[in-house]
Formats: structure tokens, C-alpha cells, sequence
């Protein structure tokens, strides 16, 4: 059963050569600790080459001018560690989280869906990139084996069954206790805060000591070496990392199942003030999100944006800035996956809803959803495409407000004016169209509507016997005239429980205005007293 | 009217069609042959050769011609035996003052169109929908998207003013009359923005397209702010509406658009709209017959009451009822198909009129 294991080399760079990737020309530093007593602890190889190594001081690693110091971010390497197990579950079920920079795949079965196992390493290798990620791909018949070639061999690597001794040989006795030394090599970095005593960590330094007195310095060394004396010598342990250098030892995976969490965030070096470079980096954030989405054939229908901003002083900022953040949840009608339509959503509701102070620092989160699914016709009558009208809508909205643009729905109520507006969505369930019956034909007969003044027109009314015979408007020259024809009143009232009770007495009237006779609806507010004219038939 | 295909033959004085049997056979010019006659060819067939005379004419079977527009139902039968319909890729324009049956025939295309499973947009200069109206039209609301224009915006773009800006009102006294001016410039000004803000809405969603209808009401527009419309801009909407299974159709008192509309309707009672043939006859010496001692004369405006053929003030007006009344449309325009101007008149009825 094949295995493949992809590892991330210098995690901590990664992750942040992942988040900045022009800083890859550039050496860099990643630090940690209290301010002022930050200390390297990863550096690229550029770094190495000037003599930047991990353990010294900002202040020393500061001395090199051209070094790139970042701090160490949590989330940075959490969403690397995520885009990590995104990629490798892309290609298998079976997905174990083995580290933070490494992640094993069982490809049993997969390589008549997949391809040669050479292929499918490629494949790994190159959607890894696309995430962002370089990494070491490596395919072994055992998970071990093939954790050891992907920490010691850079690019693709495929070893194949029963040659795993022979393929490991050149690799040092170092890669068998990478991981428990890189542990080890942190916290000496920050041995003046944190002192921890691990037994086993000391145990492998003493190992590697004692193989290095011996004269084994790789694998095939101890590969040869006699099992009785070794055991004698190492016990267990030797035995074990015998078995190891052979690569002969084997194990199941413990699969993972990651939950599904879709974030990204940056840090910045200096404050952002425009929106414009803000979009950049929402850019490339929503680039990562859509990639890693789309390798778990996923879609997403709302996102999160939160704001860390600096020093926020004012106070009449809106309720969704708390404790210097500033968050926007986009919410989409439809799941979608276009990054170029989500940073356009976020720039014009950016627009509209600016943050008010510089960013330090962005956060974005993508709720997963399935993807949708519609089975177009031929026959069909066209429709709005879900991305094009959201962004349509998004911009009508900046112009006349959001409550101002979308579909109405009446409400269960005799208020006349009884509705609320929500959102459009283009996506109405089919209905079967009707035949025509010989009574259609009266329910296609025009009806006679009513055409709103919003707000209602206040007038002037001359009444004689409780009836209107003229009727002024200061605001509407040409609702005003001689009342040549009247009917009502009808008397309608409601809500009389509510604070917002009305009553009201609705006339029909029939107006002279030049030659012209036009029909309105007058209304006396039996509860406030006044007289509007509500609308005009036409 | 169908498009006219003219080619350069014309100015030559041949004849358009490039017909086979009805082009005479063209004598080529003398050519240093051992041997052969000058052959005689037909210009423009395949396979032969031409005249270089003919070089830049095209064969009329290989012109492209310009398909006629669908045509849809309107919703009011009536008005579909006028014009057939309304047409797709076309701009529509329906046009007629307060109470001449627009915003019943507006309601009644939007019906119409979601009835057929379309979506619809309505742009509403004015914010004069009556969502109780429209439900009793039959319009499916969830088919609808309303956009309401206001006098005020949560942010105004920052871009280039495209359309034109009130003008100053020439002789304007700033003394006595200046708190009037003050009102009525900002009325002008409110007017101004929601013209605005119809115009890019319609704009957008013209370009971002898939609606089967998109209706443009500017029926409460002052005059004056419609006229300032340029031209340019329905243009621009011709144009984005073109080839596309899209009716546009704009609602307003009077036609703006010109000759960029394929379809004009003047709504409104057939007393006025032959009075208005006068008065263009005229030149304004009559309007027809105009109402005198406050009475209204019987042809001008048919409304509905049961058993009451005439206007009458004795009745209480609680023994009244709206129930409808007669709407008359007159063709004006229409670039479809040569038509000789006529009206049709058709009822409409309140929704409580059963």
C-alpha cells in the first residue's frame, strides 16, 4: 500500500513567505518572545548564508539591513497547517495530520483514479504551490519511510517497494530526530523564559551523540549495524530507529478528520490608511481561500472580514467595532466560488461602511457550503447570473440604499401600505405554466392600480356637509381642483393595539386640473387629523 | 419598417438584386488571349471571375439580414391586437398624464412577464409602486426587483457628473422671492438626484442583463427634468438593449426618447388624444372641447358607476363606486411594422370590482 508524505521545510518562514510571498527574494527572520527580548527562531536560507542563525537577538538580527524580521504569527501557521491538510485530503480520504509540517496520505486504490504514483506525487507537488506551499512530496511504501525521504530529499521523491534501504542509505542519522530536535532547538531559544525538562528530548540528543562517536552518520550505517549488539547497546529505542533506517517499519495511519475551516489573516508591518492597498491584500487572502475551497470542491455563501485597528479613540463608531476590531459579514443569496466577485462585494461594502481608522492587521473567513447546482434548459427564460447580479445589486445598493433595492413582500396586515423589502435572488422554484381556460380571460383583464405618493401629499380640503368639494396641495400644483366626482367614505382602521394604531377615511375622488381629469385617493387621518392625498389612479 | 439593403450597384445604376437571371452577363475588358474569346461572366458567382468594376459589391444572398424582433403579450389583449406585442432588444416607450391607464399597463406587462417565468426590474424614479396594486395585477413579487430612488443616498459617488445640471433660472429675484427659489431649487434638486440615480440603475442593469423585462418609470418626472435627458443616454440604452431577449419599456408623460424608441403609445381618453391631433393641426388654436360651468362632457372620460350614465351630484358619494375606467392607447410610432397611426380602447378595473 502506497503512502505519501508532504512535508513543509521551515515551517515558520513558510507560513509567512505564504502570506508576503514577495518577500521570498528577501532574506528573512521569524521572531518570538516578549518584546523587548524577541529572539530568531527560523531563518531562510538567504538569512543563513549572511550569518543570521536562529537564537539571536532582534537588536543582532537587526544589525543585517537588508533582513526581513516578522514576527511569528499563530494564525498565519494555522492557515498554512489548514491549506496543508486541504491539499493533501484533495487527493485521499485518508488524511493524517502527522505535525503541524507534515501530513501523510494513504493512496491505496487511488492510482486508478489518479494515475502512476509518480504522477500523483506531481500532482500533490503542484497543487501544493498552488496553495502556496513549498513543500517536499515524497511516496513510500510504508508511512515512515516515506515521512524520512520527504524530510531529506527536496522536490518529489518516489521509493519504490522493497528498495527503501537502499533509497534512504545517503540520508543522515539527523532526519531520523528532526522533528524532536527542532522542538529542542526552540526552546533553547527561549531558555531564559520557559525551562522544560523532557526526558525524551535529552534521550535523542544523547542518541544522536552516540551514533555520531561510533562513526554512523546516516542511515545506511545504521541500517548495517547488528540487531543483538545494537539492542544491547540502545534497547528499544535502536532497534527502532534500525527498523526506521531500513525502512521497513510499519504502521497505520490515524486518520483526521480536519474541521472544516476556511481562514486567513495577515499581519502588517505598518498600518494600511487606503482601501486600495487594502484590496490588494484582500486580493491574494480570497485567492487562498477560493483555492483551498476549490480543492475540497467546496463553496462558500457568507464572509467574515475583521479589522484590527490602531488606536481607535472615537466613539461614535457602530456597534460591530469592538475592542479596536472592525467586522463585515458579506452574506451571498447563492454558495459561489469567484474571488474576483467576493473582492468586489467587500470593496463597495467597504466603500459604503469604511473602518475608520489604519488596519494592523485583517482576518478573513469563509463559511463552507456545498456548491450549488441548477440544470439549465434550452427552452428556459433567461435569468440574471447569480455573481453579475450580486455585484449589480451590491452597487444599486451603494447608490440608493440597501433598503431600497430587492423584492417586496406584502405583509399579513390591512395597512395599505403593508410590506417589507428583502432580498432578490434569482432563483424562484419553477412553477408550471397555466394553461388557458375560457375564464382566463377576465383574469388577464387590466386592472385598474394605484400609483403612491411616498410620503403622502398633505392637502387642503374645503368640505361642505362633511364632503370634499376642493382640494389644494402647496407642494403639487397639480393635484388641486374643483371636486367634479367623489365616493366614499370608506372607513378602515387597524393595529389598534400597537403604538402604531391607525384609522383613516379613504375617498375616490375625481379632480379637474386644466382640461385634464385625473383621480386620486384622499385620505383623512382620523387619528392625527390631516388630509393627504395618498396616490393617483392610473 | 424593414431595413433597406443598398449597394453600390445603385449608385452605378444596376440593379440591387444580384440575381442570376437578372443581371446581364458582363463583357470583360480585352485581354491578350491566343486563341480564346473574351468570355462573358456573371458578376459576384463563385467560381468565375469578376468584374473589377464589381470588386466592392456584395452579393445580396450573402448579406446578413437583421432577424425581426420577438414579440411578446403585453398582458391586455387589446393592446396586443395595436401592436402585436411588446418587442424584445427594443425600447418601448408609453407615454400619457395622470390617470391615462400607465402604471395599469406598466403592472400588467410586469404580470405578464412573470407569468411567462421571466424576472423583471423596476426602476422607480418616483417610489409610486403600490405593492397591493401590483399583487392584484398578478405580478409574482419574487419575480420583481424594485429599485426605489430617493432624494437622498447613503453615499454619493464620487465620479464625473454625466447628466446635465439644473440651470440657473434666469431673472430670478433673490429678494422677496427667495425663500420660493430656495424651495423650489431644492425640489429641483431632489428631482435632479432620483433622475440620477434612475438613470445608473437602469445603466447597471442593462449591462448586467438576464431579466426578461426592465421597466424605467419616470411618469411623475417633472417635464422639464425628463426633457434634459440627452439624447445620447437612450442611445446607450438602445444599444445595450439590443440583440437581447430583453424589453425595455420607460413610462412617462411625454416621449424623450425620439427616434431611439421602436414602439411610442400615447395613453390616454379619446377626446384628448384627438384633441391633441388638433391642436398639432392647429397649431394650439383648439384643444377640442373643453369642460365649461365645471362639468365634465360625457365622451371625455367613461367612468363605470352602476346604472349611472352621467355625472351626478345628487347621489351620496358613499352610494359610489370606482370600478374602472376606459383606457384609449394610440400607436404613434412603431419601427416593427408600417402601420398607419390608429387607437384601441380597453378596459381596466379596480381590484374590489370584482
Amino acid at each position: 500500500m502506497p503512502f505519501a508524505c508532504i512535508y513543509v521545510p521551515n515551517f515558520p518562514v513558510a507560513a509567512a513567505l505564504r502570506a508576503e510571498p514577495e518577500l521570498q527574494v528577501r532574506p528573512i527572520a521569524i521572531l518570538e518572545g516578549k518584546p523587548p527580548l524577541e529572539k530568531t527562531i527560523a531563518v531562510n536560507k538567504s538569512a543563513a548564508r549572511m550569518g543570521i542563525a536562529p537564537g539571536m537577538t532582534k537588536a543582532q538580527a537587526e544589525l543585517c539591513v537588508e533582513l526581513a524580521l516578522r514576527p511569528r504569527s499563530a494564525l498565519q501557521e494555522s492557515a498554512t497547517h489548514a491549506a496543508l491538510l486541504d491539499c493533501a485530503q484533495s487527493f485521499s480520504p485518508c488524511v493524517e495530520d502527522a505535525a503541524c509540517d507534515t501530513a501523510l496520505l494513504d493512496l491505496a486504490g487511488m492510482e486508478s483514479l489518479l494515475g502512476p504514483l509518480p504522477e500523483i506525487s506531481r500532482a500533490i507537488h503542484e497543487r501544493a504551490t498552488s496553495l502556496g506551499l513549498v513543500a517536499h512530496v515524497a511516496v513510500a511504501s510504508n508511512p515512515d519511510a516515506a515521512v524520512l525521504a520527504a524530510r531529506g530529499f527536496p522536490g518529489v521523491t518516489v521509493i519504490s517497494a522493497g528498495k527503501e534501504a537502499e533509497q534512504l542509505g545517503p540520508l543522515p542519522t539527523e532526519v531520523l530526530f528532526a522533528n524532536r530536535l527542532e522542538e529542542l532547538q526552540k526552546e533553547d531559544a527561549q531558555k531564559h523564559d520557559v525551562q522544560k525538562d523532557d526526558e525524551q528530548k535529552k534521550a535523542a540528543v544523547r542518541l544522536l551523540q552516540t551514533l555520531d562517536r561510533w562513526g554512523i552518520r546516516n542511515l545506511r550505517g545504521l541500517a548495517a549495524l547488528p540487531e543483538v549488539s545494537l539492542s544491547e547497546r540502545l534497547g528499544q529505542e535502536g532497534l527502532r530507529l534500525q527498523q526506521l533506517a531500513r525502512g521497513t517499519a510499519s504502521r497505520t495511519l490515524v486518520p483526521v478528520e480536519a474541521p472544516p475551516v476556511f481562514e486567513e489573516a495577515v499581519e502588517l508591518e505598518h498600518p494600511i490608511v487606503l482601501l486600495e492597498p487594502l484590496a490588494f491584500l484582500l486580493n491574494r487572502l480570497l485567492e487562498q481561500i477560493c483555492a483551498r475551497l476549490g480543492s475540497r470542491a467546496l463553496a462558500t455563501q457568507e464572509l467574515r472580514l475583521t479589522l484590527e485597528l490602531e488606536n481607535l479613540t472615537s466613539s461614535h463608531q457602530p456597534s460591530a467595532i469592538n475592542n479596536q476590531q472592525f467586522v463585515r459579514t458579506l452574506r451571498l443569496p447563492l454558495p459561489m466560488l469567484d474571488a474576483k466577485v467576493f473582492l468586489k462585494l467587500l470593496q463597495l461594502d467597504l466603500n459604503a461602511h469604511p473602518p475608520g481608522a489604519p488596519i494592523m492587521k485583517i482576518h478573513l473567513a469563509a463559511e463552507p457550503m456545498h456548491p450549488r447546482s441548477a440544470q439549465g434548459g434550452l427552452f428556459l427564460p433567461p435569468s440574471p447570473e447569480p455573481e453579475k447580479l450580486e455585484l449589480t445589486l451590491a452597487r444599486i445598493a451603494g447608490m440608493v440604499g440597501a433598503d431600497k433595492v430587492g423584492t417586496l413582500e406584502l405583509l399579513d396586515t390591512y395597512h395599505p401600505d403593508g410590506f417589507r423589502m428583502r432580498r432578490f435572488v434569482a432563483e424562484v422554484a419553477r412553477k408550471s405554466p397555466q394553461k388557458k381556460t375560457p375564464d382566463s380571460a377576465a383574469a388577464t383583464a387590466a386592472v385598474t392600480a394605484l400609483r403612491r405618493f411616498r410620503p403622502p401629499l398633505r392637502v387642503n380640503v374645503i368640505l361642505e356637509n362633511g364632503q370634499p368639494v376642493r382640494v389644494a396641495c402647496a407642494k403639487k400644483k397639480e393635484v388641486q381642483g374643483d371636486v367634479l366626482w367623489k365616493a366614499g367614505p370608506w372607513r378602515a382602521s387597524g393595529d389598534w393595539w400597537e403604538r402604531e394604531a391607525w384609522s383613516r377615511d379613504e375617498w375616490d375622488l375625481a379632480l379637474r386640473n386644466d382640461d385634464a381629469v385625473s383621480f386620486y385617493r384622499l385620505v383623512h387621518d382620523l387619528l392625527g387629523g390631516g388630509w393627504f392625498v395618498e396616490g393617483t389612479y392610473d | 419598417m424593414s431595413s433597406a439593403v443598398v449597394s453600390t450597384s445603385a449608385a452605378l445604376g444596376r440593379p440591387f438584386v444580384f440575381d442570376a437571371k437578372a443581371v446581364p452577363e458582363m463583357p470583360l475588358p480585352a485581354e491578350p488571349t491566343e486563341g480564346r474569346p473574351p468570355q462573358r461572366v456573371r458578376p459576384g458567382l463563385s467560381g468565375t471571375r469578376t468584374d473589377p468594376r464589381l470588386a466592392s459589391v456584395t452579393p445580396a444572398s450573402q448579406l446578413d439580414i437583421r432577424p425581426a424582433p420577438e414579440i411578446v403579450s403585453s398582458g391586455i389583449p387589446a393592446l396586443d391586437t395595436l401592436t402585436g406585442g411588446l418587442p424584445r432588444g427594443c425600447l418601448t416607450e408609453i407615454c400619457g398624464p395622470t390617470s391615462s391607464g400607465r402604471t395599469t399597463l406598466l403592472l400588467a406587462a410586469l404580470a405578464a412577464a412573470t407569468r411567462r417565468g421571466e424576472f423583471c426590474a423596476l426602476i422607480d424614479a418616483s417610489d409610486a409602486l403600490d405593492p397591493q396594486s401590483a399583487a392584484a395585477s398578478g405580478v409574482e413579487l419574487d419575480r420583481l426587483l424594485w429599485v426605489r430612488c430617493s432624494e437622498s443616498s447613503p453615499q454619493r459617488e464620487r465620479s464625473p457628473r454625466r447628466y446635465p445640471s439644473t440651470p440657473l433660472r434666469a431673472g430670478s429675484d433673490t429678494g422677496t422671492n427667495s425663500l420660493k427659489d430656495q424651495i423650489q431649487s431644492r425640489s429641483e434638486n431632489q428631482t435632479e438626484h432620483r433622475l440620477e440615480q434612475a438613470l445608473r440603475a437602469s445603466d447597471l442593469l442593462l449591462e448586467s442583463g438576464g431579466f426578461g423585462l426592465i421597466v424605467l418609470d419616470l411618469g411623475d418626472l417633472p417635464q422639464q427634468a425628463a426633457r434634459r435627458i440627452p439624447l445620447t443616454t437612450w442611445f446607450r440604452f438602445r444599444r445595450a438593449v439590443e440583440n437581447k431577449p430583453t424589453i425595455l419599456l420607460t413610462i412617462e408623460q411625454h416621449p424623450i426618447a425620439g427616434s431611439c424608441s421602436s414602439l411610442l403609445l400615447q395613453l390616454g381618453s379619446a377626446d384628448e388624444l384627438a384633441a391633441k391631433r388638433r391642436q398639432n393641426v392647429d397649431h394650439g388654436t383648439s384643444r377640442g372641447s373643453v369642460a365649461k360651468n365645471g362639468q365634465v362632457p360625457e365622451e371625455r372620460k367613461k367612468i363605470n358607476l352602476p346604472a349611472q350614465p352621467e355625472l351626478d351630484f345628487l347621489y351620496p358619494s358613499h352610494a359610489q363606486l370606482l370600478t374602472g375606467f376606459d383606457i384609449t392607447a394610440e400607436l404613434i410610432r412603431s419601427r416593427l411594422d408600417r402601420k398607419p397611426a390608429r387607437s384601441v380602447a380597453f378596459e381596466a378595473r379596480t381590484a374590489w370590482a370584482g
